[in-house]
């Protein structure tokens, strides 16, 4: 049987460490606020995606990335490309405004992706 | 370079002084969009925020300790945990949650092997391991094996049942009451109830006597 990437139930794999460091971190708020807009754009009210598209986004972007990208880069990167998909926001604007805000940032461009937990390599 | 800038950054001045990652600066250029073309307010972006950071293993340890206490709340919580919650005042969410009772014959124990679905409204965010591969691969074949790394080892007389979440379903363990917690009010029960034993990863505490 072919599987994709995700489908990782039953496959051999290294032990669970519940007291480990990655084991555990508490969510930054950058994390909580890409919770957030799926959240909202799921609701009842806006109905423009739902978790399984999200799901189906996150395995879209395939084996290399999907083992590069932490949890919640996995689910930003689905989100925004479902939403481009739908035409909620356009490429061009969102490559100008990320561009702004990275300009904009204090502390300036773009930093390397931050340290690895248990739960993004996965 | 920020003081021409027009776009509020609801960001702590600490967070300022590390360098922005693309992915954060994406989910920063999406959240701006959406509030900019009214998809989203930013009123409501914060209201999710707190209810997101609301939610946390006490709701799910107070429905347990209500279960051990009450046969009848018990039954209604294995016949619908949604329904139950709403009776304590506990907003579970839309999202069907089953409760899996463990008893002396049957400990339960819960895993998303596709994904990471998981009862937060209940209990919060899940924790990083039960994200990872290592935990989602191994807890469906060799489910004693991954109870031990957490310390907990299951008699081989007791039946080991793994339940395999998903968006549309997702569980919860109800623990057995812990011996030697036959005096104590609900409120103490609720203190011997861990996010990890309602995930069936451990057992409850054990009061002290």
């Amino acid at each position: 049987m072919l599987r994709r990437h995700h489908d990782m139930g039953g496959l051999d794999a290294g032990p669970v460490d519940p007291f480990g460091p990655g084991a555990e971190h508490d969510y930054a708020p950058w994390e909580k606020k890409v919770d957030a807009i799926l959240r909202l754009v799921s609701d009842q009210k806006r109905q423009i995606m739902t978790v399984d598209e999200l799901r189906r986004g996150i395995e879209e972007l395939g084996p290399g990335v999907y083992d590069e990208l932490s949890y919640y880069e996995r689910w930003i990167a689905s989100v925004t490309n479902i939403l481009i998909e739908k035409g909620v926001i356009e490429i061009e604007e969102l490559g100008r405004r990320m561009a702004e805000i990275t300009d904009a940032w204090p502390a300036g461009g773009v930093a390397e992706a931050e340290p690895k937990t248990a739960g993004d390599l996965s | 370079m920020a003081q021409d800038h027009s776009h509020p950054h609801p960001h702590q001045p600490d967070l300022e002084e590390t360098p922005l990652t693309h992915y954060q600066a994406m989910t920063e250029a999406v959240g701006q969009l959406l509030i900019e073309k009214g998809v989203i307010s930013g009123e409501e972006l914060r209201a999710v925020l707190e209810q997101i950071d609301s939610k946390s293993p006490a709701a799910g340890a107070r429905m347990v300790a209500r279960a051990w206490m009450d046969d009848d709340f018990k039954a209604r919580m294995l016949a619908d945990v949604n329904k139950a919650a709403e009776e304590m005042g506990i907003d579970a969410g839309t999202i069907p949650i089953r409760a899996v009772e463990n008893t002396e014959a049957v400990h339960n124990v819960i895993v998303c092997t596709l994904c990471s679905c998981y009862p937060r409204n209940l209990i919060g965010l899940p924790p990083d391991w039960y994200k990872a591969r290592s935990y989602r691969s191994r807890t469906v074949r060799e489910p004693r094996v991954v109870l031990t790394e957490f310390g907990t080892t299951i008699p081989d007389a007791v039946e080991v049942r793994v339940h395999d979440s998903t968006a549309d379903l997702r569980y919860m363990v109800l623990p057995a009451r812990p011996a030697g917690s036959e005096g104590l009010d609900e409120a103490a029960l609720a203190d011997l109830v861990t996010r990890d034993c309602m995930i069936g990863v451990t057992l409850p505490k054990t009061p002290d006597l």
